[in-house]
């Protein structure tokens, strides 16, 4: 047996650190199948995926529509721009009524109030409601369920217009 | 002399020999022949042969480790049994309890245990701790099955929390979704996390799926896995701590007086058997005369007005009412979950293993300490609500500081100033302080989650509990 010393490492210790480094290895990519094989499941045409959702004069300025389907709210404002709003709210999810008569959207769980855009009036909500992207083609509205996007404020950018009436 | 009859024993007939293969006949009359059955035997072999007379006093244990092993066995009984009943799949899953309730054989029955079950061995796994605590059974050598214990427990809450889904009804739902919304403010992964949780952005046929899968058989398995390791983990400990009087713990145990010890057979194990028929008798009782709660099939347009999280997770939802969720939901739990669990590492006197609250003295600081939380508690949770607004005073700061670690550390300054009082008053010593500290924190947790059940009502505004309209 020769001396175990700090420059020279044994066949044994060799083959135990190559063993441990191909375990390790083997375990985490066993664990990222696992995470990979777990991901969420979404499907085109229900929620999760692209939703048509009809034309766009079905939806006057200044309403809010709720698309039971999708799960959220299609505001269109006073100059025809629209945005989808999820209906989640974003302090703890549950889900947010539009109060007509008020205006504004209500949270019966902790009363968080936001307006028809989805700014946060009143929290505990920390944010505003989540958005949806809208499409508008060859007149037809289409929200993209599938990505949220999360926002600190209202944000112009996020806002879909039809193209003859942005003209 | 007791030699082993095998099956094999030609001298036999046949009907004999089968029945020699479950072990010898009948129950052995000697010591001797008492031990042996309990090596012999995988499962009475759990235990050893002999114990030590004084452990099985009732008023040490209160049985309550032996009364949670009882309710885990029941909850799989019963649980196999709903399991061929059921449909992890909306809205069939909703259609299927209700057809347990009225046209299933038993079916009824078997869920109410089932139900009734599970609330119950939530309290009693904590108040198993409890007992674990203030005997102070969790020191070395004992440290390991501590921690085994805190991981036990967090998986009977899961073990809870996954199945309070699976009925689908309203109820179910919306605890579920403000349950695990409460994930999403994990700093950097919480809205990755949420989404593999709930496979989906919000509670939805794939949480269902996922939930059952946890409930079924991903937690169960692990709690087998772990009680054996916690009950192998007692006998390898030398067996329980052994109670002490304060008297015993004035005047240092005499090597001399050589510890009564006794056969398992029939000392230890007539008492569980007749704890166990005791409390399956009163589940059946229970289970036959209330209802485990069913409301209308789950709705995920309409949210009940309160939405409520699980009771046991009331105490968490309150703290959400006071501080940002950042740190009511993340960093209290895991800075609370950290101190409990690594309680064996920094409490390290073992003098007053056995004596429940470590002395007399100890008695009247563990009342101390639950008087002051009493009162406390309710009082900061009504300043808060009512006069304190630190957002509103301090417009410019990030909530998760102004409304979070800057009241946070008020209370812990709070906090510490109580126990350097009580050090003045009463010069007590390190292991005092953690005896108090943690009976504080334990009753305010207790008084948070009471008044997250009885206070809370429409729109979680503070209420007296006979003013509170049913959820709607
Ligand atoms: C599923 C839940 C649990 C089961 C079935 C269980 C079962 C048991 C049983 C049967 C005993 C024997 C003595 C007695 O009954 O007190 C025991 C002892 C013990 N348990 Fe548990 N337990 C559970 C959870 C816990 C928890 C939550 C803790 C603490 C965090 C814990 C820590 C301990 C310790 C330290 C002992 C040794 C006590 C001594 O030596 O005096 N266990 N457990
Ligand atoms: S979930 Fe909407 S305010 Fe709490």
């Amino acid at each position: 047996m020769t001396e175990i010393n700090d420059t020279n490492i044994t066949r044994r210790d060799f083959l135990k650190t190559a063993w441990s480094v191909i375990g390790g290895i083997t375990a985490l990519e066993a664990g990222a199948l696992a995470i990979a094989y777990m991901q969420p499941r979404l499907a085109e045409g229900e929620f999760g995926g692209v939703l048509t959702i009809g034309a766009v004069e079905d939806f006057p300025p200044g309403s809010v529509t709720h698309i039971t389907d999708g799960r959220f709210y299609l505001t269109r404002f006073e100059d025809g721009g629209f945005v989808a709003i999820y209906q989640r709210c974003t302090h703890l999810g549950c889900s947010v009524p539009w109060e007509q008569t008020e205006n504004m959207f209500i949270c019966p769980c902790h009363n968080s109030q936001f307006t028809s855009d989805g700014d946060v009036l009143n929290p505990p909500a920390p944010r505003p409601l989540d958005l949806f992207a809208v499409s508008i083609e060859e007149g037809i509205v289409k929200v993209d369920t599938g990505n949220l996007i999360v926002r600190d404020q209202f944000d112009p950018a996020h806002v879909a217009y039809a193209a003859q009436e942005n003209e | 002399m007791s030699r082993k009859i095998t099956s094999h024993d030609p001298a036999a007939g046949f009907f004999r020999r089968l029945r020699n293969t479950l072990g010898p006949k009948g129950m052995p009359t000697d010591d001797r022949g008492r031990m042996r059955m309990v090596l012999d035997s995988m499962i009475l072999h759990i235990h050893p042969a002999k114990v030590d007379v004084r452990t099985l006093r009732f008023s040490y244990t209160w049985g309550l480790g032996g009364l949670s092993a009882l309710l885990v066995v029941m909850l799989m009984s019963t649980g196999v049994l709903l399991e061929m009943n059921y449909t992890p799949s909306p809205p069939q899953a909703y259609l299927d309890i209700l057809n347990l309730r009225t046209n299933v054989w038993f079916g009824e029955l078997i869920r109410n245990i089932h139900h009734w079950s599970a609330n119950l061995l939530v309290v009693v796994s904590i108040l198993h701790l409890l007992r674990v605590f203030f005997t102070g059974a969790y020191r070395p050598p004992r440290e390991t099955n501590w921690i085994i214990g805190v991981v036990m427990l967090l998986l009977v809450l899961g073990a809870n929390f996954t199945g309070y889904l699976l009925p689908w009804d309203q109820l179910a739902f919306w605890a579920i979704t403000v349950g695990t919304s409460i994930v999403e403010y994990v700093p950097v992964v919480g809205s990755w996390l949420s989404n593999l949780l709930l496979g989906g952005p919000e509670v939805s046929a794939n949480t269902l799926l996922n939930f059952y899968a946890l409930h079924i058989s991903i937690i169960p398995v692990s709690i087998v896995m772990l009680m054996s390791y916690h009950f192998w983990r007692v006998r390898k400990d030398g067996g329980l701590s052994v109670p002490k009087t304060t008297a015993e713990l004035a005047a240092p145990e005499e090597e001399t007086t050589r510890p009564e010890r006794v056969t398992t057979i029939p000392h230890l194990v007539r008492v569980e058997l007749i704890w166990a028929v005791t409390w399956i008798a009163v589940m059946l009782t229970v289970g036959m005369l209330v209802a485990a709660p069913l409301e209308g099939i789950a709705n995920p347009d309409i949210s009940p007005n309160p939405a409520k999280a699980p009771w046991y997770f009331m105490g968490l939802q309150e703290l959400l009412l006071h501080f940002h969720p950042v740190i009511a939901a993340v960093l209290i739990p895991v800075l609370a979950l950290g101190a409990l669990a690594l309680l064996p590492f920094y409490d390290i006197s073992l003098g007053s293993v056995g004596v429940y609250f470590r002395s007399w003295r100890g008695r009247y600081l563990t009342l101390i300490a639950t008087s002051l939380s009493l009162f406390v508690t309710p009082v900061w949770v009504l300043v808060d609500e009512f006069a304190l607004h630190w957002t509103d005073w301090l417009p410019g700061w990030p909530t998760w500081i102004s409304n979070g670690l800057l009241p946070l550390s008020l209370l812990l300054l709070g906090f510490y100033t109580l126990q350097a009082a009580l050090r003045m008053i009463f010069k007590t010593n390190p292991e005092e302080r953690i005896l108090i500290g943690f009976t504080y924190l334990f009753v305010a947790l207790i008084v948070l989650t009471i008044i997250g059940i009885f206070f809370r009502g429409e729109g979680m505004q503070l209420f007296w509990p006979w003013e509170i309209v049913p959820a709607h």
